[in-house]
């Protein structure tokens, strides 16, 4: 371990090369932008790695912690920490600002410099998100970041994109406004918004389910879960590529991390209560919304479906409450972030040539760019849960946890390797296979270098993580432990 | 006749203001319209002179004068040296805009100075008749102020509908404090309290007497149910005027209600605690809800005044020093907020032109991405969004209220601060997201262009680092409210 506050630099390298980058002028400069945006990415991300490197496998606790007075008025802390459910998601945030960067290279042409800093911006505040171990500092970032991707949806996004960002941002604030409040109570039972403590506070039933409802409110919207998904199908398909890369590969992990990190523990007895009721919003995301996502005409919006899909998963492998669903709900997490991450990327790749994201515009794509066909097909495939990717280590071990639990849970749950596969590889047989299906097809060009090049680096990620899972359930594994541990021993205050 | 220099030094701000206002008044006369400027600078002078008093005078304690009529405790410093800077920041705004309208005379500058040693009075008053007489010399340079702007026809009638209305208003409070007169027998504040706490013959008359005196105050702030002067005066005065009126006396206000109720009326808690629940409601639901309805920027912003006040009865309504801080440093935030907001619209006005419709903001980020940026944050910090001031300002008042036990009407507050975020990021929306229509250069002299950054970009780094604002308003109340 160093004693560089290797958190805050993971926060503050990309927040200051934002606005870095803000600072290079109008779309005159628009190269220099790309260039500071894509060094100040690379750098914030080499800044993360000590995080893997340093990191005390069999220590289940929060690591690298920075805690300095903040707001003394109200005992608040600038306090820093992060544990083996959070390190994945800072790397896998720090990792897809990159993508995101390169991506935008040449496809975004207009207000360059603001496009880069507000990803680079976002990333900080959502690393900020992961790593806060003080709730109102943690409100502050999950907030903030809000900010970014209103304006990203809204500046660059497609023709309703006013409608998609302004109800994204609305049904997010509602629900966090709602988490507030939960935590301004916690602060006035305990003196304190130490996240730690709050752990440790007994509290009656009718108080910890209405703080769990309260933190529903907030991450289920994120997740998100059925039924106040809504929000997730309108906001990827107006956002820019750019933006339902970060949505889909990390906004969605805020939510399900925030269950682990405060619903759960803070409430872990009206949690076992409500589970039932959380697993079945699950089991409808996954079968429902599966079905969903099989009717789409809208490559992007079946994307979408699919994400709240899988998502389902995440959720459903947590309220089952044992080891193997926890771990296979984190390696989900990750995995889906690579996944969709590279499904958004394709469309994006197909977007930019066709600007149709239509199902029915397409068809022999495959005859027409042999390359980026090989990539679409691999990512289609993880996507429907192939043994051998990433996206399958995940589903199955959720499945195999969620089979200790009930077997029902995990038959419904597995149909979703049937309706996964139907939806993902019917869309695929439409739109690479077949014949050329019009001029607009027949004119398209393969992949250049730099798509080539991040198709590739996801590719090997989707494959390396599907064959070799350990780095992350190494990772994960001490804090699961704490953390089920923990969960099991009922906070009711005794006597009552 | 030791007495009566310290009376007059205990009043020295207040003395200095009216000496000043008096002397622009007259040498106004003499003065040729292109040395105008000259009284300019002299105004600005007076704030900062006024300012530098207050400071260099101030002491921790509690000292009364004029036989208990005055008081200088650090709650009147603290809202008097806010007062001055909001009022420079507004002349500074204001400038250019009333040079481009004729309004640029010795009048509109005596008239603000007069209105501010109202307020002065206002904030330091211990008596009844103290404060009204404050109250009175504000409202009456307000409605001129108002009307300034002669051949305006609807500046006029919002002069003459602020006037019938807040003469009203005045009635009432006087109404209500003669029945305290009548029960306790005094008009001072601090004997009033003495009463009160000895026990008065008849509750019922005081409680009568306390439903008049509210809905003066809540008139003066600008309260559902007696808000419906807001949005009329906001649209119809000339936007230099606006801002005045939605900024300084705002907190002019807010001061009255803690010299009132608080300080005199605490013992009747229990009596006012439910009416300024039933008004910060009903301020938060009407102000929020009618103000996605609106397409003049003043106009919207005269129904989001109205939310926030009904933020800053939250704070009050949980009688606690813990709410009258966070109240205090709600309206400090508030006011930094609104001079911001209303500094953008006045620095798109030009010659002939008021920029007062939303439409006026679209595309401002093609136009100039500074100035929208700096509307970005007025917008986020009004609607509440971390990590800007606005936040805190929402975050201390409700945490008051929770703390006083109102969970469920924090939680419908929250719901509708959300309802409200939908016009905000409208705002943001058009300057953003919309083309540009209206594609005239923007021109503001330096200053401005200097003292709005300065103050947007405050409520970002107070909205970081928000802990010295709010020790300084803990220390105001604690020190003050004993």
């Amino acid at each position: 371990m160093t004693d560089l506050p290797i958190l805050s630099l993971a926060i503050w390298v990309p927040i200051l090369a934002g606005i870095a980058v803000l600072f290079t002028g109008g779309d005159k400069h628009a190269h220099i932008a790309r260039w500071v945006a894509l060094a100040g990415s690379i750098v914030a991300f080499l800044v993360t790695v000590p995080l893997y490197t340093g990191f005390d496998f069999s220590y289940g606790g929060f690591q690298f912690q920075e805690l300095i007075e903040w707001i003394p008025a109200f005992n608040i802390h600038y306090h820093l920490g992060a544990d083996g459910i959070a390190v994945p998601l800072i790397l896998l945030t720090s990792f897809t600002t990159i993508i995101v960067v390169i991506a935008g290279w040449e496809v975004i042409q207009k207000r360059v410099a603001q496009y880069m800093a507000a990803f680079l911006i976002m990333s900080g505040l959502m690393i900020g998100v992961f790593s806060s171990l003080d709730a109102i500092l943690y409100y502050v970032f999950w907030e903030a970041m809000l900010i970014p991707m209103f304006l990203v949806i809204g500046i660059w996004g497609g023709p309703n994109r006013v409608y998609a960002t302004i109800k994204f941002f609305l049904y997010t604030l509602l629900g966090s406004l709602l988490m507030l409040v939960a935590f301004i109570y916690l602060f006035h039972q305990s003196g304190s918004f130490e996240v730690i403590d709050y752990y440790q506070m007994p509290l009656a039933m009718n108080e910890q389910i209405l703080i769990f409802l309260a933190f529903f409110m907030a991450f289920a919207v994120k997740v998100p879960m059925w039924p106040v998904h809504t929000w997730l199908p309108d906001a990827h398909v107006e956002a820019p590529t750019g933006g339902s890369v970060v949505l889909a590969a990390i906004a969605l992990k805020l939510g399900g991390y925030s269950f682990l990190r405060f619903a759960m523990p803070i409430a872990p007895d009206a949690s076992a209560y409500l589970s039932g009721f959380m697993i079945t919003l699950s089991l409808i995301a996954v079968v429902y919304i599966a079905l969903v996502a099989l009717v789409q005409q809208d490559m992007k919006k079946l994307i979408a479906y699919s994400s709240i899909s899988h998502m389902g998963f995440v959720t459903l492998g947590f309220f089952v409450f044992n080891q193997l669903a926890l771990d296979g709900a984190i390696v989900q997490m990750i995995s889906h972030g690579f996944i969709s991450s590279a499904m958004f990327l394709s469309v994006g790749v197909l977007y930019d040539r066709m600007h149709s994201r239509q199902i029915a515009d397409y068809g022999g794509v495959a005859n027409k760019m042999p390359k980026f066909a090989a990539f679409a097909v691999l990512f289609a495939m993880a996507n429907s849960g192939l043994p051998g990717t990433s996206g399958f280590v995940g589903e199955f071990m959720v499945i195999l946890g969620a089979l200790q639990a009930n077997f029902w849970y995990a038959f419904l749950a597995s149909t979703t390797l049937i309706f996964g596969a139907a939806y993902t590889l019917w869309m695929v047989k439409r739109v690479f296979y077949g014949e050329v299906a019009n001029h607009h097809v027949a004119e398209l060009t393969d992949i250049n270098k730099r798509e080539f090049f991040i198709l590739a680096l996801l590719a090997v990620l989707v494959l390396g993580f599907g064959l070799y899972p350990q780095p992350i359930t190494e990772l994960t594994n001490a804090t699961v432990n704490q953390l089920l541990m923990h969960l099991s021993q009922s906070k009711l205050p005794i006597g009552l | 006749m030791d007495a009566i220099y310290y009376d007059l030094a205990t009043a020295l701000p207040e003395i200095f203001v009216l000496c000043m206002a008096m002397f622009i008044l007259l040498l106004d006369l003499f003065l040729k319209p292109n040395n105008r400027f000259l009284i300019h600078v002299l105004a600005q002078f007076t704030l900062i002179g006024a300012a530098f008093i207050t400071i260099s005078t101030y002491t921790p304690s509690v000292s009364y004068a004029f036989n208990n009529m005055f008081v200088d405790d650090p709650f009147s410093d603290v809202i008097k040296v806010m007062m001055y800077l909001s009022t420079f920041t507004m002349l500074v705004y204001t400038r250019s805009y009333i040079k481009l309208r004729g309004m640029f005379r010795g009048e509109f500058y005596a008239l603000v100075l007069f209105a501010l040693l109202g307020m002065m009075i206002m904030v330091s008053g211990q008596h009844f008749l103290t404060l009204y007489m404050g109250l009175e010399l504000l409202s009456l340079s307000l409605y001129a102020l108002v009307a300034l702007d002669r051949d305006n026809p609807r500046a006029t009638e919002a002069a003459i509908k602020y006037f019938v209305l807040g003469a009203l208003a005045s009635g009432m409070l006087l109404y209500g404090m003669s029945m305290f007169y009548g029960v306790t027998g005094s008009l001072n504040i601090s004997d009033v309290t003495q009463a009160l706490l000895v026990g008065v013959p008849s509750h019922a008359v005081m409680v009568l007497g306390l439903v008049f005196v509210v809905a003066g105050l809540a008139f003066k702030l600008g309260a559902v149910p007696f808000q419906m002067w807001i949005p009329d005066v906001y649209h119809g005065s000339p936007t230099a005027v606006t801002i005045f009126i939605g900024t300084v006396t705002k907190l002019a206000a807010f001061a009255f209600v803690i010299r009132l109720l608080i300080q005199g009326l605490f013992v009747l808690a229990g009596d006012w605690q439910g009416m300024l629940i039933i008004m910060a409601v009903l301020s938060i639901a009407i102000g929020n809800i009618t103000a996605i309805a609106q397409t003049n920027i003043k106009r919207m912003l005269a129904y989001s005044t109205i939310s926030h006040i009904g933020f800053l009865l939250y704070g009050l309504m949980s009688a606690s020093m813990n709410g009258y801080i966070s109240s205090t440093f709600y309206i400090v935030s508030y006011t930094m907020m609104t001079l911001a907001g209303f500094g953008v619209i006045l620095l798109l006005s030009r010659h002939g032109f008021e920029a007062e419709n939303l439409s006026d903001l679209k595309g401002l980020n093609q136009r100039s991405p500074w100035y929208a940026f700096l509307m970005l944050i007025v917008m986020f910090s009004m609607a509440g969004v971390p990590p800007t001031l606005g936040f805190y300002a929402k975050f201390t008042v409700l945490q008051a209220a929770l703390q006083a036990g109102f969970v469920w009407l924090v939680v419908y507050a929250v719901l509708m601060a959300a309802i409200g975020a939908f016009y905000y990021l409208r705002v943001v929306k058009l300057m953003y997201f919309d083309d540009v229509e209206d594609k005239s250069p923007i021109v503001a002299p330096f200053s401005m262009r200097l003292v709005l950054s300065i103050n947007a970009l405050a409520l970002l780094v107070v909205g970081l680092m928000p802990q010295p604002l709010m020790n300084i308003c803990a220390y105001a109340i604690s020190r003050s409210l004993q």
